[in-house]
């Protein structure tokens, strides 16, 4: 057994044929996970004795012949901001650093009622606020396929470990982008389904319009499985969507044969030379697997930045005024002060720089004789964009482009200038701001060998077909 | 610069946020650069269009809404498990008011 190259079905066949058990499956995983974890920091914490608690109840079902579930004995990584009953959960923040969840999140169960076994919680960007995984309080995460450069992010541990084989599968939230970006910087699969498919409960909210879980795995069809356990209707979000869940996985037959994609010229203009050769020949592969390739326009794409940030900070702003010293997280005590000496003690030394810089920008955009000039503008052009993506899907099944401008960047590269870090979202954010289901999948590399990712886009709702196209693409590169 | 100093602090203010002078500093340049970016939006016709307030799918508003009944819920213990100061089941705070 090599387990860095483990998948669903490699775990599935090993139980039933008792080349391992769970129990042991998870041991060496965690030892795998534990020794290599010094490369990237991408693992904040394990959790053990959760997973072995877990892996003996697989056992005992395979042991009487019962059905374990579809994730049986698969180890999953879980992002910091998705809260673990019991399991310290502290979103990258110094703020929340010895907070103990009293609940699951609604994906995080679900992954266990499917047998899979969670064995840890990964590093981000404070918050989910970032896009290299350098903004995390407990220091930046390592790529583990670019020595010397970041995995990208908010999800960049769960990129990282999924892409080091320090667990199978992995769960992340993707606001702007924050899953499929670190997918294609470390070379793996990164979904980001439909608003409202998976159940944000458990989730620390972000900006509750854009939040989203979303699946990373080394392969479609095992990020297919894991959407599939993790989507549908949970009446603890009421904006989960009670839609049909597709059996992803059973759907993927290869065939694309006469499907049309479209190629926006907005998104080829402003990528790399490199990025974007590798996207052309997807774009080739794709007309010799039979699909009608055209080019459209998505015309009000060069706003999204502006949108998306103006929004995101602004219900940012919103959803971290919790974080008050008061119920959870840490508080800085201020001697003979009010609350409000207290609150502000707190939130000032328990934040890290771009967190109170957006909850600045958040309470900016959202404050007195600002409110219409920028939030209502926003959610104004938000509407543009989605627009521009209810055209698009009129004439064409699916829209191809590249999910990052460039490959992954130097550690510390961008860090000193938050404008050009926020414009690495470019190609992601349009997606997040329309609510559409996207996904990253590996599109080959630049000279240099750091990994290239393909973004395919598809309508509300339309993850089957998404898998589809990025299964027939993944099976005609192997 | 787009944003003063003064404008910087009242935020802050407003976002019950204690910055350090450097912070100040950094905000009056980081966040001025940013709005100046952000200023585009004014460049685009947006006559007519209904603002984006939801991300909305065909179905009825009231079909998301669970029945108003109660469920389970956490023990006063769990919700004060994680507060840095709590006493006799309660959240304790600095002294709000005088008597």
């Amino acid at each position: 057994m090599d387990i860095r190259r483990l998948t669903i079905n490699s775990i599935r066949d090993g139980l039933r044929n008792r080349e391992f058990s769970a129990r042991e499956l998870s041991i060496e995983a965690l030892k795998f996970a534990e020794q290599e974890n010094p490369r990237t920091n991408g693992y904040l914490r394990f959790c053990s004795a959760r997973a072995m608690e877990q892996a003996a109840r697989v056992d005992a079902l395979v042991a009487n012949g019962e059905d374990a579930g579809v994730l049986a004995g698969v180890p999953v990584a879980i992002k910091d901001v998705i809260v673990t009953k019991g399991v310290v959960t502290t979103c990258g923040s110094r703020i929340l650093e010895t907070y103990r969840p009293p609940y699951d999140a609604t994906a995080v169960e679900r992954i266990e009622a499917a047998g899979g076994i969670i064995i840890g919680k990964t590093n981000c960007d404070e918050f989910a606020m970032g896009s290299s995984n350098e903004n995390s309080a407990y220091g930046p995460v390592c790529n583990p396929v670019a020595p010397g450069r970041v995995p990208g992010g908010s999800s960049g541990g769960s990129a990282a470990v999924v892409a080091q084989g320090a667990a199978v599968l992995a769960l992340g939230s993707d606001t702007g982008g924050s899953v499929r970006q670190p997918a294609s910087f470390c070379g793996v699969v990164g979904v980001c389904p439909t608003y409202g498919r998976v159940s944000r409960y458990g989730l620390v909210a972000f900006a509750s319009s854009l939040d989203h879980i979303g699946p990373f795995a080394r392969n479609v069809s095992d990020a297919a499985t894991l959407l599939h356990v993790i989507a549908g209707r949970d009446v603890k979000d009421a904006t989960s969507a009670a839609a049909p869940v597709p059996d992803y996985a059973g759907l993927l037959d290869g065939n694309v044969r006469g499907m049309k994609l479209g190629v926006p010229r907005e998104y080829m203009k402003d990528a790399s030379s490199e990025t974007l050769s590798q996207i052309e020949g997807a774009v080739e592969r794709f007309r010799m697997l039979g699909c009608e390739v055209r080019e459209i326009s998505l015309p009000s794409t060069g706003y999204a930045i502006d949108v998306y940030y103006v929004i995101a900070t602004a219900e940012a702003s919103s959803n971290l005024a919790r974080f008050d010293g008061v119920r959870y997280g840490m508080r800085a005590e201020v001697d003979g002060g009010s609350l409000i000496d207290m609150y502000r003690a707190t939130r000032g030394r328990g934040f890290g720089a771009e967190v109170k810089r957006r909850i600045m920008l958040g309470t900016y955009v959202l404050s007195h004789g600002y409110y219409d000039a920028y939030y209502v503008k926003a959610q104004k052009v938000r509407a543009r964009i989605a627009q521009d993506f209810t055209r698009a899907f009129e004439q064409v099944d699916a829209i191809l482009s590249p999910v990052s401008p460039f490959p992954a960047f130097k550690l510390g590269e961008k860090v000193a200038d938050p404008m050009q870090m926020y414009l690495s979202d470019i190609f992601t954010i349009t997606g997040s701001l329309a609510g559409i289901p996207c996904m990253s999948v590996p599109c080959g590399a630049t000279s240099e060998g750091l990994p290239v990712g393909l973004q395919i886009m598809c309508k509300h709702f339309d993850e089957a077909p998404m898998f589809r196209i990025a299964h027939a693409f993944e099976t005609s590169v192997a | 610069m787009k944003l003063t100093e003064k404008e910087v602090r009242y935020v802050a203010d407003l976002a019950n946020l204690e910055l350090s002078e450097a912070e100040v500093q950094g905000m009056v340049k980081d966040l001025g650069e940013i709005l100046d970016h952000m200023d585009r939006l004014s460049l685009i016709d947006t006559e007519g269009v209904q603002p984006m307030r939801q991300v909305l799918f065909p179905a009825s508003e009231a079909a998301t809404l669970r029945a108003d009944e109660p469920g389970p819920c956490l023990t006063n213990e769990q919700a004060i498990a994680n507060a840095v100061n709590a006493a006799q089941g309660y959240f304790r705070v600095p002294l709000v008011i005088e008597r």
